[in-house]
């Protein structure tokens, strides 16, 4: 399963090198409209073609990486920064109150896909790709906290957790001295795979109209614009999908590389 | 089992309650106020307070959500200022689109991720095996609504076998069949991926169990195995997984219905967002929510049926 | 008749078994013995045809003449089960947990014989009482959760047999049980070859279990036989040298290091109590709490070493946690040198360092990422780490034999037996005077066993340790302990100098455990005991 992880990273190091790039250079201007140039097909001057509005397409697809990069980032980051404590803390004091509390937190929010918690708060504060990341960060807790959990709980069974309670250690100490090292690429592998549905989620959000708004360059708004146009210039529609699934397919197999590669005992599961 | 049982419906109640309040608290964060956006920016002072009165906006925050709570338990979600109907009757009219809908991509999603996930845990490790899950791992990284389209401009627009959007209503049954095939599959490959995966794993760590062997050596094929022990005690995490399904896919049909023009469920929030008709979002997502809630009862329902263990203590 | 000529494993590149050569008699007990990792399992796979993938075969297996290797899958399916049986170590997994016992019996039947259900599921009823399980107490509905560990035995040995198998391969099958479970099992297991005229491949680590109960035994090391010989031979007159070493040992004895008169308590264990809520939730109206320890009293004096034994449930665990601090008491107190124990995270520093444990298993004893000098150093904690940390860590190592370049090494680079030695290590680096040892010899090959046993014997005198020596194995605690303490539900029913509870037992359950424990023959007279001259 190299071939998975070798595969993984190039898919995403190019989609990241393309978000890169696009602050220094991109093949055309993303601002500039040339309705004249409207639905080109890919050619040697415009690679992928152009959009509705004569944007070059590779230039938006660069810069809407962009955006889907960062939206999904900083989700995950809310998600493990939130729910990597949380689930921390129960498993410490498992089947405590303050277990029960978490852990039932964790399956209300649950109840509420990302969606639903992106449109209830753009029913109250309007659309913008920062809610974006609140939905989708907000959704990212309850599951890295129920991994964190679930995966801390065997470790805190093991003999040497005891010994390092009976060398006066106290849970919170075991907790990042012993725990967290021990289920730190089980949270990585989460780490990629929710990455990965972040910028799903990030692409139905904003094909939607509940995340990026214009002017900032989207693949989901992309693919919105292009819906009417879908027959006459396939491309348009292609062209974003594309670039989602190709960055989305990179992340699920460098989660799944990763998972071979740095643990072995993982092989085969999920 | 009645403990159990008990112990379900308790937590069932209690996140019905909790969720029904975040619902309603995210509705009174809104910045501005209902009557005046309702009526509009030229209105007159005494008016606005008049349809304050009248809604109920003077009240306290708890009285309201208790009103509004007691009203919803009887079936009334309150009154669309648009459409000038009750939000509950609206409700239930796009339900008879979304619900069949859901209902039909988790058949479908099952139905293709059966015997694909026991396939590749038949295969483990070899061509087949490999071949089916990367086809899979594609699958998992389909955007839907993109998926979608595709399947419109295939199926719809160069093959004309299917209509590309629309809904005739359940008047013409094999219409409305037909319309609702392509949402579908649209909504169900991406989760049959998921769920062949899952099931794929459960099933090969299944089969590393020392029952598993037991069976073996009392004579059992390796496929009698897989049929008569493994897939049963691989259900629970698929059951878990069909479970969380469900809320993807109501979620996921809103937005398909978007590409589909499906007047569901899912076009009602939205046309309610941009029209600022914060009564029909609040119902309709309080709908959706208590049905994720409900379906996450009957899994609970579903792992006591699976396993003598709960059914029994 | 069933015999292996030359049968042999291989693994890629590697021999796992070699030339071995079985003759399996109708009737007859062959034991396969050897330590872990000896091939003996592999060897009962290979002829019931269950190899992990990617091993392949080399030799004949004759089952009545004819070579069932080179046969097909399907072929194969209708000789396991119904010529070859199997019954595997670990009875809590061995049964599909959703299915009944009875369905699970009668399956093969239904399968192979094409039996209709009702006359299957009569004759899974007849094999289920024939392995001492009658239809009023265990209805043929029960589910695998429902029974003991040795009951769920019973049941994979009912499935094994319920198509009279010619050989039933016994894979370690009472290593996970109780002794007293353990005799019973392999009571039934002779019964049944005595009545069913079966043959039994019994394989095992331990040469004490079948003493006594083999007709043949076979001693196995390295995948391959070094002896195979009758009973008798082996026990009395062992040929090869593997074969002496393992029975000495077996039997070996580090000498006793007696108490000072004058020694004062160190460990006061008064009157504690543990309970908790009772598991089945259905158990009726008002709480129901389970005693695990109950009211129990004992002392430990300074270099003292005293033994705790009792069977699985017996609540040993919950008193080892409870005098470590770990988990809190109901009832009566704990003192170490005087000064009260608390449980939970708030014990004092200096309290906690004067008294340290080792574990049973190996593997769980260490964190996987953290490197030895780390993980012995752990305890300085409590003690605040000296500037020679490293020093000592290198001082407390040799200490316990293990020397060369280890410091930067990780846990699983070490075998079972280093690993023990390394826990040791770790226990004693901050110079505690109790070591609580939780059945820390149990895991260990005789010979390992043997090994540290002695090593536990010279610290103590070194040192001048007590040893609270948690056990379930009667015949290892009779080495390395002056007192003994028998538990049982959650009670101690006996106590007294090791020697004397051993040798003449006053209560009705230590004379039962002491007949359960199985016994090497007394008469071999290879065994000289080596001796610890340097005393106290």
């Amino acid at each position: 399963m190299r071939l998975s992880l070798a595969l993984g990273l190039l898919l995403t190091g190019l989609a990241v090198l393309a978000a890169g790039l696009s602050f220094l250079w991109t093949p055309g201007d993303v601002t500039q409209l040339a309705i004249a140039d409207k639905l080109l097909p890919p050619s040697g001057e415009h690679w992928l073609g152009t959009d509705q509005l004569g944007r070059d397409m590779l230039s938006m697809i660069m810069v809407g990486a962009r955006t889907s990069i960062a939206v999904a980032l900083v989700a995950v980051g809310i998600g493990m920064g939130l729910g990597v404590p949380l689930g921390l803390i129960a498993a410490a004091f498992q089947r405590s109150w303050l277990d029960e509390i978490i852990m039932r937190g964790n399956d209300l929010i649950f109840a509420f896909p990302s969606l639903v918690i992106a449109i209830l708060i753009t029913a109250a504060f309007g659309p913008s790709a920062v809610n974006a990341i609140i939905a989708i960060g907000i959704f990212n807790i309850p599951v890295f906290a129920r991994i964190t959990r679930g995966s801390a709980l065997p470790i805190w069974t093991l003999d040497y957790i005891r010994a390092a309670r009976v060398a006066g250690k106290g849970a919170a100490r075991i907790s990042l001295q012993h725990i967290l090292p021990n289920i730190a690429n089980i949270l990585i592998v989460q780490g990629t795979i929710q990455f990965s549905l972040g910028i799903l989620a990030e692409a139905g959000l904003s094909y939607v109209g509940l995340g990026a708004q214009p002017p900032t360059p989207s693949w989901g708004r992309m693919l919105a614009e292009a819906q009417t146009m879908i027959s006459l210039a396939p491309h348009v529609a292609i062209v974003p999908g594309l670039a989602i699934v190709l960055t989305v397919l990179g992340l699920n197999l460098l989660g799944d590389g990763l998972r071979d590669a740095l643990d072995p005992r993982l092989r085969g599961s999920r | 089992m009645q403990r159990y049982l008990l112990h379900r419906l308790i937590v069932l109640g209690l996140s019905l309650a909790v969720a029904s309040v975040a619902i309603f608290m995210v509705v009174e964060l809104v910045p501005g106020d209902p009557a005046s956006y309702m009526l509009g920016t030229g209105a007159q002072p005494e008016t606005v307070a008049a349809l304050r009165q009248q809604m109920g906006l003077d009240q306290p925050v708890a009285l309201r959500y208790a009103h509004w709570i007691g009203a919803a338990l009887t079936g009334d979600l309150g009154q669309s200022f648009t459409y000038k109907t009750p939000v509950a009757a609206l409700i239930l009219d796009r339900l008879q689109v979304s619900l069949p809908l859901a209902l039909m991509a988790l058949m479908l999603s099952v139905a293709i991720a059966l015997p694909i996930g026991m396939f590749a845990a038949a295969r483990n490790g070899r061509a087949g095996d490999t071949l089916v899950m990367g086809a899979a791992q594609i699958g998992i990284s389909l955007p839907n609504f993109w998926f979608a389209m595709l399947l419109v401009l295939l199926f719809a627009v160069r093959l004309r076998w299917l209509p590309a959007g629309g809904f005739p209503g359940w008047g013409n049954p094999l219409a409305a069949l037909k319309s609702l095939i392509l949402p579908a599959v649209a909504l169900a490959l991406p989760q049959a991926a998921i769920l062949a995966r899952v099931l794929r794993s459960a099933l090969v760590e299944t089969l590393g169990q020392d029952y598993i062997r037991t069976a073996r050596a009392k004579g059992l094929s390796r496929g009698q195995a897989l049929r008569l022990h493994a897939l049963r005690n691989a259900l629970i995490p698929v059951v878990t997984i069909l479970g969380m399904q469900f809320s993807f896919l109501l979620a996921g049909a809103i937005i398909i219905e978007n590409v589909f023009y499906l007047p569901g469920l899912g076009r009602l929030i939205f046309q309610a967002i941009t029209q600022r008709d914060l009564i029909v979002v609040q119902g309709a997502v309080l709908v959706l929510v208590a049905a994720v809630i409900l379906v996450t009862f009957l899994v609970d329902l579903a792992y006591a049926a699976i396993d003598p263990r709960l059914r029994l203590k | 008749m069933i015999e292996t000529f030359d049968l042999g494993v291989t693994l890629g590149q590697t021999m796992l078994l070699n030339r071995v050569n079985l003759r399996l008699a109708p009737g007859r007990i062959t034991a396969l013995v050897g330590e872990s990792g000896s091939g003996k399992s592999l060897t009962g796979l290979a002829l019931i045809g269950l190899l992990p993938p990617g091993m392949r075969t080399q030799g004949r297996i004759e089952l009545d003449g004819e070579d069932i290797l080179p046969l097909p899958e399907r072929e194969l399916c209708r000789i396991r089960g119904k010529r070859i049986a199997m019954v595997f170590q670990e009875p809590m997994t061995a049964l599909n947990p959703l299915m009944t016992i009875g369905d699970q019996v009668a399956e093969a039947l239904l399968l192979h014989q094409g039996l209709p259900r009702d006359q299957a599921l009569e004759r899974a009823r007849e094999r289920l009482d024939r392995v001492g399980l009658p239809a009023s107490r265990f209805p043929l509905t029960l589910y695998p959760h429902q029974l003991s560990g040795g009951q769920r035995q019973r049941v994979a040995i009912a499935l094994a047999i319920t198509e009279r198998p010619e050989l039933l391969i016994a894979d370690e099958p009472t290593t996970a049980l109780d002794v007293t479970t353990q005799k019973q099992i392999l009571d039934l297991l002779a019964g049944l070859v005595r009545d069913e005229g079966m043959s039994l491949l019994l394989i095992t680590h331990d040469l004490a279990v079948v003493a006594g109960l083999a007709d043949e035994v076979a001693v196995m090391q390295r995948g391959t036989i070094v002896e195979s010989a009758p009973a008798s031979q082996i026990f009395h007159n062992p040929r090869h040298a593997y074969t002496r070493e393992l029975l000495k040992a077996a039997k070996h004895q580090p000498r006793l290091v007696l108490t000072r008169p004058d020694a004062a308590p160190l460990l006061q264990v008064e009157q504690v109590s543990r309970s908790y809520p009772a598991v089945r939730p259905d158990s009726g109206p008002g709480e129901q709490r389970l005693l695990a320890v109950d009211h129990v009293s004992l002392t430990i004096q300074e270099h003292e070493s005293v033994g705790l034994v009792g069977e699985s449930g017996c609540g040993k665990s919950t008193l080892t946690r409870a005098i470590l601090g770990l988990d809190p008491i109901q009832g009566g107190q704990i003192r170490l040198a005087g000064q009260q124990v608390h449980a939970g995270w708030r014990m004092p520093d200096a309290l906690r360092a004067r008294m340290q444990v080792v574990f049973q298993d190996p593997f769980g004893s260490f964190d996987p990422r953290w490197r030895v000098e780390k993980l012995v150093a752990e305890p300085f904690y409590l003690t605040g780490r000296p500037k020679n940390w490293r020093d000592r860590v290198a001082e407390a190592l040799f200490d316990v034999g293990i020397t060369g370049d280890v410091m930067r090494r990780y846990a699983h680079e070490f075998s079972g037996g280093q690993r023990q030695r390394i826990a040791l290590a770790r226990a004693l680096i901050i110079r505690p005077s109790l070591i609580i040892l939780d059945e820390a010899v149990s895991a260990l090959d005789v010979r390992v066993r043997a090994q540290v046993l002695e090593l536990l014997a010279r610290l103590r005198v070194k040192h001048g340790l007590s040893y609270l020596f948690i056990s379930h194995d009667l015949s290892v605690v009779r080495q390395v302990t002056d007192r003994v303490l028998i538990m049982r539900q959650g009670k101690i029913v006996e106590s007294g100098p090791t020697a004397r509870v051993l040798d003449n037992p006053d209560h009705p359950y230590t004379r039962q455990l002491l007949a359960a424990t199985p016994r090497l023959p007394q008469e071999i007279g290879l065994l000289s005991v080596e001796n610890l001259s340097d005393g106290l």
